[in-house]
């Protein structure tokens, strides 16, 4: 196959992806216009844009999910129309979604199968599947133990068999989605080492991410989008990375440092002593952990997730209460027998902006106003008694709209037509509204493009300046470093290691996270 | 092309998708009705003639309309907490119960006026506390809602055998039912309201519930999308997670939900028994339980919708049963296929238009943006 490509146009490929004046709109949003672009064949180019800009769409389109409404796709030098995934597969197309398309109780081996059997008969099938893989294992240096359930893989593992299983449907276009959302420093420095022998090997890579550095890492070029158009496709080696967030946000960013504060004599807003919570399968989420958080102090819990971070949320604001131990939060004492629910908890100035904004921050089929409501419906504030103050409720998410940039500033939209970055502010400015003595913040510029970081990120300040006792959780190690006055690190619901926030390092943060330090100390 | 997430303007979604849907399930059932010989445009005619051609065919429209609102609005409120209510059948054969009891205990010692708010509240308590054990199991135990529903039909209906049978029955008598209670407990009869105003009107079982249908209709609307419950009630059925981290507890709204569900179901027994028979007697419900669910699918779940897709089923049921009488090669089991294909039109496949009327609308939307 690379030999017939090569014969064409006297030795040199033609681009293993060449999209021409494609456009796609939905209702009102253009989300695609006059999108031209060209992935060289053997490279990595990386795609960057804000939330909205329309990266999801583009790739969306080239894997079959969506039709352009105009505009052409050449695969190899050749027009193709990609009218679903089995197409897009069909064209040497695979996609690593950010979300993993696995099944949990399958094994590697099975996974990758599904949905590419040889045979009806699952032996012949898998014995097929296992020759298959450990040929492609050999050649990519990609080695996952075939006969092991997902569930019981790192993630770091899982994308690998992702990654596998587009490499066994003869893939030979590779588009990944935001790969390292999920990952340890650690685990992403693996990841790009197997990128580059894909690479090597002939194998054209797409990589959509939101962290800049990434893109300098390891890509050959890079294209970034801004709604929904291209501004600039060039060679990663030509650029930086401040040329390209200006790019992607359309103006000059200031880049932020925040003072760091030591209040080691301020009394504390969080004192969490020896707590463990337990599931209901038995398993220790957060396992015999003690912390402080004082007050005008902002503490930044590092980890990869699924360490107990969230769980580590949902204590602190109610949801779960503690199996064994107690903390004091904002003066008042917690237990199993004395636990809090959200509700009271509120009431005490304890106020959340939850890590999983569209299943727990707001309601999708809500109105902006309704989502503002949220965790308040009770408050006099907002009713007689028995019916709502429709129009002061409205007024109320007009006045958060404006104070906190959301835009469109149009209370009676619904909650999910805002972008990530819109939603996140106005569940940040509800809950910071409410003047807490003590916050509980989880990821929160997750899936948020860069101009509304900044504004979050002075918000929290703010709110640590003012005396509020701030517990920041978030899988972005740049962020937990930029505000963080301490960092925890947690490791399997444990505390591991703690710094302090002018003295961090990456390096030491991600060993830690890894619980490796010893081993290398 | 995915289209679901395409947004259409209100009238289309709730006027125009709607009306293809009946349109569609009519040309089916002119289909069938051409297929046994018979004159599909003469049917129509006969079934619209039947069902408001005269003051007593509207009586009776409006007399099964009501029935529909009361397991309409019943399977609306449930399923806004995200809770299929399958059991609007059971609770208003017990809600007729509660009906029967007051009333056999009280009828001969209390007004009207105490006795017809007392029987419309047994009916609607019953009903309540016969959707309550589900609830509490669901919100409890986790046993699936819809499973025990179905099976509290059944025990509904077994148990009121048994005490209509061996328990209720008027002593003396061959047929399973209760004595006939004293009029105070009966609710008047439109033609008896209109007659003291001094309109005559032809007598139809249809009576004063129609109103509470329609005071309920109102209610349930303030209810879910105006007060604080009906906030918290949505909440917890859009996203449980969201109803915890707002500190509403879901199980809470399982069983209020299913509590005010199972009550308006049992408001069925205010029409039958308080309304119309004035007696507790078997198989009153006769079906509108579960009709009540495609009502309030067709509905979509608004108490105005569900007003207009009452009223529609009231104008099949009258209308059918007139032209079954009317047109003897088209029986009264015809005239049931002809219901089950608006319900599985308007009610399985009632996005099956949608796709298209999508393509329709963008492809008009685009020639004039242009």
């Amino acid at each position: 196959m690379t030999a017939d490509r090569r014969t064409q146009e006297g030795g040199s490929l033609p681009p293993a992806i060449e999209l021409r004046k494609i456009s796609k709109r939905f209702g009102n949003v253009q989300a695609n216009q006059d999108i031209d672009l060209r992935v060289e064949s053997g490279t990595i180019h990386g795609i960057v844009g804000e939330n909205g800009a329309g990266k999801s769409t583009l790739m969306s389109i080239l894997y079959g999910f969506y039709q352009a409404d105009s505009g052409n796709i050449l695969i190899n030098g050749h027009t193709r129309k990609i009218k679903s995934s089995r197409e897009a597969i069909e064209a040497g197309i695979g996609m690593v979604h950010q979300h993993f398309m696995l099944v949990d109780t399958f094994t590697v081996l099975e996974n990758v199968m599904l949905g590419a059997e040889q045979s009806h008969l699952l032996k012949t099938s898998g014995a097929h599947a296992r020759d298959a893989l450990r040929h492609l294992a050999d050649e990519y240096e990609l080695k996952v133990p075939l006969d092991t359930l997902i569930g019981d893989l790192p993630v770091g593992q899982q994308q690998r068999t992702e990654i596998l299983k587009a490499l066994y449907r003869n893939a030979d276009i590779l588009i990944l989605d935001e790969p390292t959302g999920v990952l340890t420093p650690q685990e992403a420095d693996q990841l790009f080492r197997v990128l580059q022998v894909l690479k090597e090997r002939g194998v054209t890579i797409i990589l959509i991410t939101h962290k800049l550095r990434e893109i300098m890492d390891i890509t050959d070029n890079v294209s970034v989008l801004r709604l929904g158009k291209i501004v600039s496709t060039q060679r990663t080696a030509d650029t930086d990375m401040a040329t390209l967030a200006e790019l992607m946000v359309g103006r000059k960013l200031v880049t932020q440092s925040f003072d760091k504060v030591s209040n080691a004599d301020a009394d504390t807003g969080i004192s969490v002593r020896n707590v463990t919570v337990t599931d209901e399968r038995g398993l220790n989420r957060l396992n015999n952990i003690s912390f402080d958080v004082r007050r005008g102090e902002i503490v930044g819990i590092a980890g990869v997730a699924g360490n107990g971070q969230s769980t580590l949320l949902e204590l602190l604001s109610g949801i779960k209460s503690p199996s064994t131990g107690e903390f004091t939060i904002n003066n008042h004492v917690v237990s199993t027998d004395a636990a809090l629910d959200p509700a009271r908890m509120r009431d005490i100035g304890v106020q959340h902006v939850p890590e999983d904004r569209l299943r727990l921050g707001l309601v999708k089929a809500f109105s902006a106003a309704e989502s503002s409501l949220l965790g308040y419906h009770t408050k006099p504030a907002f009713n007689w008694r028995m019916f709502l103050k429709a129009s002061t409720i409205r007024e109320a998410c007009k006045r958060l709209m404006v104070a906190f940039d959301v835009r469109p500033p149009d209370p009676k939209l619904k909650s999910a037509s805002f972008s990530g970055g819109n939603q996140q502010k106005l569940i940040l400015a509800r809950e910071l509204d409410k003047a807490p003595s003590v916050l509980l913040v989880g990821q929160p510029t997750r899936g948020v493009d860069i101009g509304a970081i900044e504004l979050i990120h002075r918000k929290i300040v703010e709110m640590r300046d003012n005396g509020c006792a701030v517990l920041l959780v978030s899988v972005e190690l740049d962020e937990i470093m930029a505000l963080s006055d301490r960092i925890l690190v947690m490791y399997e619901g444990q505390v591991v290691g703690s710094m302090h926030g002018s003295e961090a390092d990456k390096t030491t943060l991600g060993l830690m996270m890894a619980n490796a330090l010893d081993q290398v100390a | 092309m995915n289209t679901s997430n395409v947004e259409l303007p209100t009238w289309i979604e709730v006027v125009l998708i709607p009306l293809l849907n009946i349109f569609l399930a009519l040309v089916f059932s002119g289909l069938i009705i051409l297929a046994i010989g018979e004159d599909p445009i003469k049917a129509v005619g006969i079934m619209i003639n039947g069902a408001f051609g005269y003051d007593e065919a509207i009586g009776y429209t409006l007399y099964y309309t009501t029935n529909f609102i009361f397991t309409g609005l019943a399977v609306a409120v449930a399923f806004h907490a995200r809770l299929f209510n399958i059991g609007g059948e059971g609770q208003a054969y017990i809600g007729g119960l509660g009906v029967g009891l007051a009333f056999l205990l009280l009828d001969k010692h209390l007004p009207a006026l105490l006795l017809i708010p007392i029987g419309i509240l047994m009916a609607a308590v019953f009903g309540a506390l016969w959707a309550f054990i589900p609830a509490w199991l669901q919100a409890y135990r986790g046993s699936h809602i819809v499973i025990t529903t179905i099976m509290f039909n059944f025990i509904a209906a077994s148990l009121m055998v048994y005490l209509l049978v061996n328990v209720l029955i008027m002593p003396g008598s061959m047929s399973p039912e209760t004595r006939e209670f004293d009029t105070a407990g009966w609710l008047p009869f439109m033609h008896e309201l209109f007659a003291w105003f001094g309109v005559n009107i032809t007598r139809t079982p249809l009576n004063m519930s129609f109103l509470l249908a329609l005071v309920c209709c109102v209610l349930v609307w303030l209810y879910i999308w105006k007060t604080q419950w009906g906030y918290a009630l949505r909440t917890a059925g859009h996203s449980e997670a969201a109803a915890v981290y707002a500190g509403i507890n879901p199980k809470r709204i399982v069983i209020i939900a299913m509590c005010i569900s199972g009550g308006l179901a049992g408001l069925v027994a205010v029409n039958e028994i308080m309304g119309v028979h004035h007696r507790l007697l078997l198989n009153f419900p006769a079906g509108y339980g579960f009709t009540g669910i495609a009502v309030a699918l067709m509905g979509r779940n608004h108490p105005l919708g569900i007003l207009v897709a009452s009223l529609l089923f009231g104008v099949l049921y009258q209308g059918g049963t007139e032209l079954a009488f009317e047109v003897p090669k088209i029986t009264r089991e015809m005239v049931v296929a002809i219901q089950g294909l608006i319900i599985l039109f308007s009610g399985a496949l009632a996005l099956m238009l949608r796709p298209w009327t999508v393509r329709v609308w963008l492809g008009l939307t685009r020639q004039s943006a242009t």
